[in-house]
């Protein structure tokens, strides 16, 4: 099991308030798994998917990550973990504009302390993975939408983390990139790694196997998707 | 892996930075240009002036020491007061034992007048210059070499040869150029023959000898002319105690050969350390000029004077680094979202901090390095206006590329700190 989180609560504090934000979340994920998280905004779902990517901590509860307690890490070690367990999609890409994709990609391998030609080599094989090997040397303005987030995925996958976990990742694209977006998670999915994706769109939602929903802090599984089912 | 590759990483990180933004990393380094420039300047000024001072006074290596009378601190003036009771010339027995003081290479016996007494030739009129009557060795002893004509010989003591040699200043100012050699030159109206030219070996310098010499030659090139001791009497007076002038074997045993020098004149004529206790104006005695002593003590005047200066740069340097700590912080907010996702991304805090803290360092670096070169070209500005010798101190120059990247750390420490704290959700939000 990569994700065993049990009983979790987490609070923000706004001005004297304790605002709950997640509360008495339970969550399995086994190795191979395609999760996908609905619900609406300020449903509490960015939040449990960063306390999932180890961005953030519980208030209280318990997070075990492969088997390890999160909780009892240090911020080094989480910073370990996010480099080699966790590969972080955004909605936003956040690809360093003034590196190449190729550049980009092998960012999470510099804080791995790998060494700069086998960094190089790692990148562009995870390139090829998304089917950008022909964009290795173009800075991100150079492409669109689509293939920017491609490379953002190839990033995610370069270190061959534990888990994939995307945040809204279609959000930024149009229908047709998304879709394609979409292919690449399941072909990822397909070849065995674990993937955990937030959404608010049914239609991204169904490529999972496997769907949450996310309200007022409550987390509860679904398989009503309204027409279509899960795909 | 390798332990490095993060430094490697981090250098590039730094100049893609600084880069990025060449106009404000610019202005940033100007602070720190302008400090480290002045203070090369100030330090290469002061050394050339030090060096000029200490090669002057030690007479370009010849280690020739002065041994005079001196009334307390003063050369005994012998045209006021005339010959000192208890004086007399000096033996051939004490000069032998001179001779034999260990670290002594040579000496002789010499009489001088500063200003005193006017040297001419036709129209031309040498008013001010030191008139000194030699023993044959003074030159061996005072490292002069004849570079026209000949130096004095037996014969010219034996005849009492009216023969005079002159240094190249008093040459020059004579005889501006045409051939001095056997011309005839008049000193306090007695003809003397020239026979020769003298210099120091090292012809860039001139032999300086007393803290008088010093400051006429800085004024005024002294002009010296050289004649046969035993043609004192002509012009001036008969059996005055004379001078003697030691050469010793290296610069750092000048002092010590002077002390002993003086001891055996002082010995011979029975002023003791006894006589130490009088005091008191009736102080006259045999003293060496220990020109390395006053060398080191204008050195120190020029040093103070100008280290005031120094830290006047270290506050340009000062204000340079606050600069750098501004344009930082400036630096990280306009990054947030980049830091936010190298933390994501798994770089660890120390990470982020070391990564501005390079940057900082690597811009007061290059600052650092712009400002010594801009320093060097400064100091050779002063020397070409003011003519003022320069000489560029390498340690300074090292002192300073590793002061300005101090600087940067320190400066740069504030900023990488708020960077490498800031939380990555934060962050990765911020717009």
């Amino acid at each position: 099991m990569i994700i065993d989180i049990r009983n979790l609560y987490k609070n923000y504090l706004n001005g004297e308030m304790e605002v709950p934000v997640l509360n008495d979340v339970s969550l399995c994920v086994d190795e191979g798994e395609f999760v996908s998280i609905m619900g609406p905004s300020g449903s509490g779902k960015s939040t449990l998917m960063n306390i999932i990517g180890c961005l953030d901590r519980p208030t209280s509860g318990t997070y075990l990550f492969n088997g390890n307690d999160v909780s009892s890490m240090s911020d080094d070690e989480l910073s370990d973990l996010r480099n080699k367990g966790v590969g972080f999609v955004f909605q936003q890409f956040n690809l360093l504009p003034r590196e190449t994709a190729v550049q980009n990609v092998a960012l999470p391998l510099v804080y791995a302390d790998v060494a700069p030609a086998e960094r190089e080599r790692r990148a562009r094989e995870a390139l090829d993975r998304v089917g950008l090997s022909d964009r290795a040397d173009f800075l991100p303005t150079q492409l669109s939408g689509g293939q920017k987030q491609r490379v953002a995925v190839a990033r995610a996958i370069v270190n061959d983390p534990s888990i994939l976990l995307a945040d809204e990742p279609t959000g930024a694209l149009d229908s047709k990139s998304g879709e394609q977006l979409m292919d690449l998670f399941c072909d990822l999915n397909r070849q065995g790694m674990t993937v955990v994706m937030i959404t608010h769109e049914r239609g991204v939602a169904r490529y999972a196997r496997r769907v949450l929903m996310m309200n007022d802090g409550i987390l509860t599984e679904t398989d009503d998707l309204g027409e279509g089912g899960i795909k | 892996m390798v332990k490095h590759s993060g430094f490697a990483e981090n250098i590039k990180l730094a100049f893609r930075g600084i880069s990025t933004h060449k106009m404000r990393s610019f202005l940033t380094m100007l602070g720190i240009i302008i400090g480290i420039a002045s203070i090369i300047a100030i330090v290469s000024t002061i050394r050339g002036t030090n060096e000029q001072i200490k090669q002057n006074l030690i007479g370009a290596g010849t280690n020739s020491v002065t041994v005079k009378i001196k009334q307390n601190e003063w050369d005994y003036e012998f045209d006021w007061m005339g010959i000192p009771e208890g004086f007399y010339p000096v033996s051939e027995e004490t000069m032998r034992q001179i001779r034999e003081l260990p670290g002594v290479r040579s000496a002789a016996r010499f009489v001088s007048r500063n200003n005193s007494g006017s040297v001419s030739c036709g129209a031309v009129t040498l008013d001010n210059c030191g008139i000194i009557g030699v023993e044959n060795d003074y030159f061996v002893a005072a490292g002069l070499q004849a570079v026209k004509g000949r130096l004095f010989g037996e014969h010219d003591a034996a005849n009492f040869s009216k023969v005079a040699v002159l240094d190249r200043s008093a040459a020059k100012s004579i005889f501006s150029g045409k051939e001095p050699i056997g011309e005839t030159i008049e000193i306090s109206g007695e003809a003397f023959l020239v026979v020769g030219v003298v210099d120091t070996r090292n012809s860039f310098s001139p032999v300086i000898e007393t803290m008088q010499d010093y400051y006429t030659y800085m004024g005024n090139k002294a002009a010296r002319v050289y004649i046969p001791i035993v043609d004192w009497p002509i012009l001036f007076q008969f059996d005055e105690p004379e001078s003697v002038i030691v050469r010793a074997r290296d610069t750092d045993s000048m002092t010590e050969v002077g002390r002993a020098t003086a001891e055996l004149l002082n010995g011979a004529l029975g002023i003791g350390e006894a006589k130490d206790a009088q005091g008191g104006d009736q102080d006259i005695r045999y003293k060496a000029d220990d020109l390395l002593e006053q060398a080191k003590q204008i050195q120190d005047l020029s040093r103070s004077t100008n280290s005031m200066l120094i830290w006047i740069a270290g506050i340009s340097l000062l204000v340079g680094g606050i600069g750098v700590m501004n344009i930082m912080l400036v630096s990280v907010t306009e990054r947030t979202r980049e830091i936010g996702l190298k933390k994501a991304l798994g770089a660890r805090k120390n990470r982020i901090l070391s990564q501005f803290l390079t940057e900082a360092a690597v811009l007061t670096s290059i600052g650092g390095i712009l400002g010594v070169a801009v320093g060097i070209a400064l100091s050779y500005v002063i020397q070409f206006v003011a003519q003022v010798p320069v000489s560029i101190s390498v340690p300074a120059i090292l002192i300073s590329v590793v002061f300005s990247t101090v600087v940067g750390i320190v400066f740069g420490l504030l900023p990488s700190i708020q960077a490498s704290k800031l939380d990555p959700i934060e962050a990765l939000r911020y717009e």
